[in-house]
């Protein structure tokens, strides 16, 4: 089986998996980073978002034999503690329910606001329609993209 | 005024306590039953699993640091409670919130009580007795400071975790005292506060696990491991009514990362004979083939590469047949009544006027968005199951059964749950992880693809309701409402909601109809349709009678008022109050012109909900603009968490009204992934606006009752802005097909 390096959150790391492997399960099954989560498997949810080189990207179908050499950001690696303007302003407007999805909706709202760091919420709304959040939270994923957008100025 | 639905509380001592040894105190309680006599917590907590959910179902620990944990073993799904439960505690109790910590606990299986998530009744089972508990423990630790002090305890008061002797002067903190509280004598009886002095409640409380979310921490079923684990994927025939007849797995084989393949079948089959299981096991009783790996991509993989084949053993249906199954069975079944009033019969023979309207609704998926997935290790001394369950009891149960094991082999632990929405009610995914553990005898993780999710599913069913009004001197005489379902019907008590009572004839009919697609509960279940269909029919009803849609409802709740009928579960003041503040709030009749609006009310999960639905017409497709909801769902214990749930209720259900559609073709579903099935995306999404009628009244739950009539605000809107009636789900499909490509 092919070995690959993977620089994931500044961190080194040497899997040995298939070369068709999806970014997702080698960071979920074989790094143990699970908080990119799975949810569809076709880049349909933005469940599985990460940063790849700064730009989010859908891991679940990104396979591994692509990213030596890549810079890889996931949800784990995002800020220090937790404290990520974008992290912040989930926890200010208390955003999850359920939670499963809000590591892709944060990785995308961070892309997203990197660069664009002063939108308009058309903007956000056609920024984040690809990420789908079951429970509907979706008015406060706009209200807390606003709320980091302040916070980043 | 009648309440509803007042939930029945025994005052009978349900608290035990214990000194630890380790230093302070634990209190053991009971949420729904009396503790017997001779129970006592443990005076120890080494381990979480030693705690005891068969005499109490929560336990207070109250260290000497003056810290306090819950642990709780109620299931969250995101509905909050794991929040909104320690609030109850933490207010009585009276400490700083920070203070509190809480955990969820796992399931001891020994004959357990009831734990479940569903019918948003979590919050109103808990009002009562998690407020004695903490009341109680409040007044331990006073009695304790009191005897310290030497003066007596009505000389004492608690606040935020100190105690003051109101004579000296002194204060004391909680975990000062804690050993000694712990060795008293429960009180007999406590008093709870005024709820004007609530510093806990209602105020907004971030969700416990905010800070685990938001890092991506372990949390969810799908996050669990174990040394040692293996992967398992199930492939299950394609078709409702198909089987496995035979299956070639050498390819499978082959690929790297498989370590093996087995069947399984035979177990949930046998325990289908003697057990009334049919309703949560999906996709009927076939055998399963089941690829095992060290991944969870090469357990997906094998299970592509097995080359199997299937045998047709009951019809492959198709929705058209569903279509004419309803639509025969509506004009000329069977009905049970659930209700009957005066004589409709002859209210319909004397009528001036009848409106008779038909609305027909879909096979919807849940699409949770963590896929179905549990863990099982069964071994000979036991079996461990981890993952999230909205029925962890009656799972484990139907596990011992399945595998011929005492219950008390059997430790099951719940995780957070990626949405449960009904789908977790059932354990059919629980039963295959232990049936597969204990074929290979390894801990394995079973997932379920989104393939595997959508179309293998326990599905909302589709309905059809026939509405008929009998109508003399332009006064509503006769109401007839007949249910056709498949595989499914209202419950009995949704016959004595809105407009029983209200109409002197009143009849309620219901008809199954059987088919081999596995159906059942979803968000809000019945109601989710009904409350649709029913505020569309008023809404036209209203224009029949050339009488405001608004008072059209008020006219017919004042026949409500002041009834002696002990089986109406709504309260006509409670409406007639969220219908008002929707009216307000929503600035009903003054709004701009392109600006259409509909309205809904409706009472369901013992919550009363009334919605006004803003639309603007944009290239020909309505765009809901705006939601404004009215609540009444007693004291808001947690505004934050509260208004996540209206708001998502409300975006919920016009997501599926609007789009949601799972079809059939000769027994499969004709959608499998989220490329085929649209779910409600950020930019189709209305700002939902919520107010919540101000009330000292106990809680109820909020999961659910906002969801309902959100269509019928929607289709009353879009009649206003077009004037097309919309009868059918989704109701998009009235619109040009470029509108469902968003």
């Amino acid at each position: 089986m092919p070995t690959y390096n993977l620089k994931v959150n500044g961190k080194l790391h040497t899997v040995e998996v298939e070369s068709d492997t999806p970014l997702l399960w080698v960071l979920r099954d074989h790094i143990d980073l699970v908080g990119t989560k799975f949810g569809c498997g076709i880049a349909q949810c933005g469940a599985c978002t990460v940063h790849i080189d700064g730009v989010a990207t859908r891991s679940c179908v990104t396979t591994v034999s692509r990213l030596q050499g890549s810079e890889i950001v996931t949800i784990e690696g995002l800020s220090e503690n937790g404290n990520h303007p974008v992290q912040a302003a989930w926890k200010e407007i208390d955003v999850p329910q359920c939670g499963y999805c809000q590591a892709g909706q944060i990785m995308t709202a961070s892309a997203f606001l990197e660069n664009n760091p002063n939108p308009n919420k058309s903007e956000i709304r056609s920024a984040m329609k690809d990420n789908l959040c079951r429970c509907a939270s979706y008015n406060s994923i706009e209200k807390a993209i606003e709320v980091a957008a302040s916070k980043i100025k | 005024m009648k309440k509803s639905n007042q939930i029945q509380f025994s005052r009978r001592a349900f608290i035990r306590t214990s000194a630890l040894a380790s230093g302070g105190m634990l209190i053991g309680f009971n949420l729904f039953t009396a503790c017997k006599d001779d129970v006592v917590p443990p005076k120890e907590l080494i381990d979480l699993s030693q705690l005891n959910y068969n005499d109490f179902n929560a336990y207070i620990k109250i260290s000497p640091e003056g810290k306090v944990t819950i642990f709780s073993p109620n299931p969250e799904i995101g509905q909050g409670v794991k929040t909104s439960m320690p609030m109850l505690v933490a207010e009585e109790l009276d400490i700083p919130w920070e203070d509190v910590y809480v955990q969820q606990a796992p399931l001891d299986t020994k004959n357990f009580k009831r734990q479940m998530a569903g019918g948003s009744r979590s919050i109103s089972l808990a009002w009562e007795p998690l407020r004695q508990t903490g009341a109680t423990a409040k007044q331990m630790l006073i009695n304790a400071a009191a005897t310290k002090w030497g003066v007596d305890a009505t000389d004492c008061s608690a606040k935020q975790g100190l105690i003051t002797n109101k004579v000296s002067g002194e204060t004391l903190g909680y975990g000062d005292v804690v050993n000694e509280a712990a060795t008293l004598e429960v009180p007999e009886k406590v008093t709870l506060k005024d709820p004007k002095d609530f510093n806990i409640i209602g105020q907004g409380k971030n969700n416990v696990d905010i800070d685990e979310i938001i890092t991506g921490k372990p949390l969810f079923g799908l996050d669990y491991k174990e040394e040692g684990m293996v992967y398992a994927c199930v492939l299950r025939p394609p078709a409702f009514g198909q089987e496995l007849e035979s299956f070639d797995d050498s390819a499978a084989r082959t690929i790297e990362g498989v370590i093996d393949v087995v069947t399984i079948g035979e177990k949930v089959r046998e325990l289908l004979k003697k057990e009334d299981l049919h309703w949560s096991v999906n996709i009927g009783s076939s055998d399963k083939v089941v690829v095992i790996a060290n991944s969870t991509w090469s357990a997906f993989k094998g299970k592509k590469a097995i080359k199997a084949i299937w045998k047709n053993t009951s019809p492959l249906e198709s929705s058209e047949y569903h279509s004419q199954e309803l639509a025969k069975v509506i004009d000329s079944g069977d009905f049970n009544t659930l209700r009957e009033d005066g004589d409709v019969k002859q209210a319909f023979s004397n009528a001036d006027n009848i409106l008779e309207r038909t609305y027909e609704s879909t096979f919807l998926p849940h699409n949770c968005l963590e896929p179905m997935n549990f863990f099982a290790n069964v071994t000979d001394d036991k079996i461990h199951l981890v993952g999230p369950i909205q029925t962890p009891e009656g799972s484990a149960d139907t596990v011992s059964k399945l595998l011929d094991r005492n219950k008390e082999d059997i430790y099951l632990e719940m995780t957070r749950m990626g949405g449960g929405f009904g789908r977790r009610l059932y354990g059919d995914f629980v039963y295959e992880a232990a049936e597969i553990s204990d074929a290979i005898r390894k801990p394995v993780k079973v997932i379920s693809s989104r393939e595997d999710d959508m179309t293998t599913g326990i599905y909302r069913p589709p309905t059809k309701y026939k509405f008929s009004a009998s109508i003399k001197d332009n006064k509503v005489t006769g109401y007839h409402l007949k249910e056709a379902c498949i595989n499914g019907n209202s419950w009995p008590q949704m016959s004595n909601f809105f407009p029983a009572g209200a109409i002197e004839n009143y009849k309620y009919d219901i008809a199954q109809v059987n088919s081999n697609i596995t159906a059942g509960a979803w968000r809000a279940p019945i109601t989710n349709f009904l409350a649709s269909a029913e505020q569309s029919f008023f809404d036209e009803l209203a224009e029949e009678l050339k009488i405001d849609r608004i008072q059209l409802h008020k006219d017919l709740l004042q026949n409500v008022k002041g009834t002696t009928d002990e089986r109406i579960q709504y309260s006509p003041e409670r409406l007639e109050g969220v219908i008002d503040l929707a009216v307000d709030k929503s600035n009903w009749g003054k709004t701009p012109e392109d600006i259409y609006q509909g309205f809904a009310v409706y009472y369901c999960h013992n919550t009363h909900v009334a919605e006004v639905a803003d639309i603007k017409m944009e290239n020909g497709y309505p765009v809901v603009k705006k939601v404004t909801v009215a609540v009444d769902c007693g004291v808001v214990v947690n505004p934050l968490g509260a208004q996540n749930q209206v708001v998502g209720g409300v975006i919920d259900g016009l997501g599926h009204m609007m789009y949601g559609e799972l079809t059939f073709k000769d027994g499969v579903p004709q959608s499998s992934n989220f490329n085929s099935y649209q779910l409600i995306r950020m930019n189709q999404t209305p700002y939902v606006d919520v107010h919540f009628v101000k009330s000292d009244i106990a809680p109820t739950g909020l999961g659910e009752p906002t969801l309902p009539p959100v269509g019928a605000a929607v289709a009353n809107a879009i009649y206003a802005a077009t004037g097309q009636r919309l009868y059918k789900q989704p109701f998009m499909k009235y619109f040009k097909p470029e509108a469902l490509k968003a």
